[in-house]
């Protein structure tokens, strides 16, 4: 059972991306003026940032992460280099060890992917603290992010508004503070076809000079099986059932009062999600910040980009945070911890572009 | 919540749609501009104020209002 705690280690900075681009969801063509302000008012979501043909998840990793190491100067500190994104830059090698490269990091990091979306940041916190638990390693940086809208038919309106890119870069360090961290992880592969792009890799594979073959699978759902395929009614059900209790799971574990918690930060699936989750715990709307509203859904980089956003002044003084991701897989996740003096930084365009 | 409570609240809810055409006898997927949206927003309603959850398959086996308030109360007994 994925239910734990450990000790000793801080989150001492965390750094996004995002690109300049900004696509409005009353722009959005393909579906009627009336359908564009329902899925604003349900979703949330008011407009993404969509990242250019040239940008890559990795230039955007790679930009927060270099701002990062620049202004904490700690580039020959990096023990482990973790990438978890489902957008790496090719089918081999692997992302992260072309960014150990490309950030000039020491020949000694350890360096590799995890292929997870939503619930990845939280799975990328937990490698770092097992890591970080071996004195032999001080400092992790953990890259999460996606550019999804690669992935996204403009004619399917039940992925195509809902996604925006994002890259996020947070260092990890041994603090010797007794402070604990409280996690839990759950997997639930019968869900697989809930969100998946079915072909392209290994199961169903490209094949050389093959046309995209497009087709409805509803109205205003036109994609191929090339693009990501998002089963609304499936994915709202899973939430709605795992998400609150696994967090009052980890709540119960930790002997913490749900008043106790500073603030619940959840992966920005959508407004209509998060809102559920927070009824269901029945909390205040202030415990709860969002920045689905200006960034959409951006999987493993929506947690950071929350806390750079709409958390940067408080995330300076100690806070008891709990993070949830939750998503594709499909695979959720929590983390009770304590934040204290964390640097943030929010970057828009990436470095790769200037 | 009984069937009137329940329909006041899905008027409120669906203010995009006019409240006089929510009855409890009126077939939802019928409403002008009703939407895979309205069947998501509908879940998440019987959810917050039945503390049921409905599947897909369970939305599907109802049509109207009045069945739809009926098909929660047998899943509360």
């Amino acid at each position: 059972m994925a239910l734990f705690s450990s000790s000793g280690i801080s989150i001492e900075a965390v750094s996004v991306c995002v690109p300049q681009e900004i696509e409005r969801t009353l722009e959005y063509e393909w579906i009627t003026e009336n359908e564009r302000l329902l899925f604003q008012k349900t979703t949330g979501i008011e407009e993404r940032r969509v990242a250019n043909e040239t940008t890559t998840c990795s230039d955007l990793c790679y930009t927060a992460a270099k701002k990062l190491l620049d202004e904490l100067n700690c580039f020959n500190e990096i023990d482990v280099l973790i990438f978890v994104s489902q957008s790496p830059d090719y089918y081999l090698p692997a992302t992260a060890i072309t960014l150990q490269h490309r950030l000039g990091l020491s020949k000694s990091t350890m360096s590799f992917d995890v292929n997870l979306g939503c619930s990845g940041f939280i799975y990328g916190l937990s490698l770092a603290n097992t890591y970080l638990q071996n004195p032999a390693f001080k400092k992790v940086l953990l890259l999460c992010g996606d550019k999804s809208t690669i992935s996204t038919s403009y004619r399917d309106k039940s992925t195509y508004p809902l996604f925006g890119d994002a890259g996020s870069a947070t260092l990890l360090s041994r603090s010797g503070k007794e402070s604990n961290w409280y996690f839990n992880f759950y997997s639930d592969g019968s869900g697989k076809d809930a969100i998946i792009i079915k072909e392209g890799h290994s199961r169903n594979p490209y094949k050389w000079g093959e046309e995209l073959d497009y087709f409805e699978v509803e109205p205003g759902v036109i994609r191929t099986n090339k693009h990501l395929s998002l089963d609304g009614m499936k994915v709202f059900n899973f939430a709605l059932k795992e998400v609150a209790a696994s967090i009052k799971e980890l709540l119960d574990f930790s002997n913490t009062t749900i008043e106790s918690v500073n603030y619940f930060v959840l992966h920005q699936a959508n407004l209509l999600i998060n809102e559920s989750v927070r009824k269901k715990l029945k909390l205040d709307k202030d415990k709860f910040p969002i920045s689905i509203r200006h960034f959409g859904n951006t999987s493993s980089a929506s947690i950071p980009l929350t806390l750079v956003y709409a958390l940067k002044k408080e995330i300076c003084h100690p806070q008891k945070m709990l993070f949830s991701g939750f998503g594709v897989g499909l695979s959720w996740g929590n983390v009770l911890l304590e934040t204290e003096n964390v640097r943030t930084f929010f970057i828009e365009g990436t470095l790769h572009e200037k | 919540m009984d069937l009137a409570e329940f329909l006041e609240v899905l008027r409120e809810e669906f203010d995009e749609i006019p409240s006089e055409l929510i009855t409890e006898n009126i077939d939802f997927r019928s409403l002008e501009g009703w939407s895979s949206m309205h069947a998501l927003i509908l879940i998440a309603l019987v959810d917050n104020h039945f503390g049921v959850l409905l599947a897909g398959e369970d939305l599907k086996s109802v049509s109207t209002v009045a069945e739809l308030y009926n098909l929660v109360q047998n899943k509360l007994n």
